[in-house]
C-alpha cells in the first residue's frame, strides 16, 4: 500500500477545512483555493503561509488608540497633522479604514473592538471602554465623535457612552444617521427616515 | 402542515447571527408560525433595502422564500419600529430582557399565538412609559402561563391545602408556593409575604389594565424580582444573559 496517498488526501481535506472557515468562503470556493495551492510553486505558498503566519506575530494593538498597527503609537496616534483634540470611537479595526478612506476626518480615534449585546451576554467589562476612559482623564480631548454602528447594539454603545463622557464634560458628536448614499427613500425603515428628518439640515 | 413555497408573516426580530460578510441568521417570532429562524442576505451592507426592517425590536410584514434547509427573507416592510424604546438605553434593554425570554422558552415551529400578543403588548407597554419592573413581571408571569412552567400560587403544592394569610414559601424546584409545615422538608425555597403572594397572583392573572394599578414599593419590586429570577434560572438551568446588564444600569441609575 502506498503509504503517502492517505496523509496527502488528509493534509489537503484539512486545508479545504481551514479555507472554508473564513468569511465567505463556501466549501465550493475552499476545494478550488486548496486544489490551486496544491498546483502553485513552493515560492508562492511559501510567500503565503508566511503572510498569514506575520499577521498574528507582528501586529499588535497601538497602547494609545486600540487600532491594530505594527509599530506602536500607531501612524495616525503618531501623526503631528492628527488633530489630538479630536477621538473618533468606532467598534472595530476595520471602521478605521472606512473612515480615513474618506480623507474627511483629522481628528484620532479610539477602537472599542465590539458593542454592548446585553442578549449575548457582551456588557462593558467586554469591550475597551475602560482604556477610553483612561484616556480621557488628562483632559486634552475635546470632542469625542460617537462612530457606533447604527445597529440596536451600536446604539446602546452609543448612548451608553454618551451618558459616560457628557458626565465629565466633554462635547459629544454622533455620526449622523440619515439615509445612506444610493438608497430609494420608499424603502428605508421608519427609524431611519425619522433620523434623517431630524437631522436634516440647510441646503 | 407544509408551507407554501413563498410566504409572508408579521414577525418581531427577537435574535440575530452574523453569518459570513454581509448575511444574518435572523430569529423571528410570529403570531400563526411561532419560533423561526431565517436568513437575511446583504443586510449588513448599507445599501440593503432590508436591514432597517429587520433589526431587533422592529414589528415587521416580512416575505420569505421556503428554502432546503433554512427560508430566505426577500422582502420586508416596517409595521411598528418601536423608536421610542430604541432611542432609550433603559426601555431597549428591558425589551432585549423581554424578547430573550422568549427566545429561551419558546420552541421552533410551535405556533403560540398570546406569546406573540403578549411580546408585542409589552413591548408597547415599555415605549409608553409603564412601570418597568411591573410590567417584566407581568411579562414573565404571563410567559410561563403561556409555555407551561405556570407557578401554582393559589394552594400549597405538596399539601394542597388553600395558602393562609402567613408568610409562606415559594420553591423553584416544586415549582410553586408552600405552607410553612410543608415547607420544612424542601429546603430551596424563599419566604414569601402575603402582600408578595398578592401582587405575584394579581400579575398572574389579571390584564395588563388591571395589574398595572398595583402598587408597590421599592423593596416589594426587589423581592419580586429576586423570586421570578429564581425561578426563572431553575427553569432554564442558567442566568437569562441580559440580567447582568440590567443590572449595572440599575446600579449606574442609584
Ligand atoms: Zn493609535
Ligand atoms: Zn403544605
Amino acid at each position: 500500500m502506498n503509504s503517502d496517498s492517505i496523509p496527502t488526501a488528509d493534509a489537503i481535506s484539512k486545508l479545504i477545512q481551514e479555507l472554508n472557515k473564513l468569511p465567505g468562503i463556501g466549501l465550493k470556493s475552499a476545494q478550488r483555493l486548496a486544489y490551486h495551492l496544491l498546483r502553485a510553486s513552493d515560492e508562492q505558498t511559501k510567500l503565503l503561509a508566511e503572510a498569514i503566519l506575520s499577521v498574528k506575530q507582528k501586529t499588535k494593538l497601538c497602547s494609545v488608540c486600540l487600532n491594530i498597527t505594527d509599530a506602536d503609537p500607531c501612524s495616525i496616534c503618531r501623526s503631528p497633522q492628527r488633530d489630538p483634540s479630536k477621538v473618533c470611537i468606532v467598534e472595530q479595526p476595520q471602521d478605521i479604514l472606512a473612515l480615513e478612506h474618506t480623507k474627511s476626518y483629522s481628528g484620532r480615534y479610539h477602537v472599542l473592538h465590539g458593542a454592548i449585546s446585553p442578549t449575548e451576554g457582551i456588557g462593558t467589562e467586554d469591550i475597551r471602554i475602560k482604556e477610553l476612559m483612561e484616556r480621557l482623564k488628562d483632559g486634552s480631548v475635546t470632542e469625542v465623535i460617537l462612530a457606533s454602528n447604527p445597529t440596536l447594539e451600536g446604539e446602546q454603545t452609543a448612548m451608553y457612552l454618551n451618558k459616560l463622557i457628557s458626565a465629565i464634560g466633554i462635547k459629544v458628536t454622533r455620526l449622523a444617521r440619515g439615509l445612506p448614499f444610493g438608497t430609494e427613500l420608499e424603502y428605508a425603515d421608519d427609524v431611519t427616515l425619522t433620523r434623517a428628518m431630524e437631522g436634516r439640515q440647510e441646503f | 402542515m407544509t408551507k407554501p413555497r413563498n410566504y409572508q408573516t408579521e414577525a418581531i426580530i427577537i435574535k440575530k447571527t452574523k453569518l459570513g460578510e454581509a448575511d444574518r441568521i435572523l430569529t423571528l417570532y410570529t403570531p400563526h408560525l411561532g419560533k423561526i429562524q431565517a436568513v437575511a442576505k446583504g443586510v449588513r451592507r448599507p445599501r440593503s433595502k432590508m436591514s432597517g426592517h429587520l433589526e431587533l425590536l422592529t414589528h415587521s410584514l416580512v416575505s420569505l422564500a421556503r428554502g432546503r434547509n433554512l427560508d430566505t427573507i426577500t422582502g420586508s416592510q416596517t409595521i411598528n419600529s418601536f423608536l421610542p424604546l430604541k432611542s432609550d438605553l433603559e426601555l431597549s434593554s428591558y425589551a432585549l430582557y423581554a424578547i430573550e425570554l422568549v427566545n429561551q422558552f419558546a420552541a421552533d415551529d410551535v405556533e403560540d399565538y398570546p406569546v406573540f400578543q403578549l411580546l408585542l403588548e409589552t413591548m408597547k407597554n415599555l415605549s409608553q412609559g409603564g412601570d418597568k419592573e411591573l410590567l417584566l413581571r407581568y411579562f414573565e408571569l404571563h410567559l410561563l402561563n403561556e409555555v407551561g412552567y405556570r407557578p401554582q400560587l393559589e394552594q400549597c403544592v405538596s399539601c394542597h391545602s388553600p395558602l393562609k394569610e402567613v408568610t409562606n414559601a415559594f420553591s423553584p424546584g416544586a415549582g410553586g408556593m408552600l405552607c410553612p409545615a410543608c415547607r420544612q422538608s424542601q429546603p430551596f425555597s424563599h419566604p414569601l409575604s402575603p402582600e408578595a403572594l398578592k401582587a405575584l397572583r394579581s400579575l398572574q392573572n389579571d390584564d395588563y389594565s388591571a395589574a398595572s394599578k398595583l402598587k408597590i414599593d421599592q423593596k416589594l419590586a426587589q423581592h419580586l424580582e429576586m423570586v421570578m429570577r429564581n425561578y426563572l434560572r431553575y427553569l432554564l438551568e442558567r442566568e437569562v444573559k441580559s440580567v447582568a446588564w440590567l443590572d449595572s444600569l440599575k446600579a449606574q441609575g442609584r
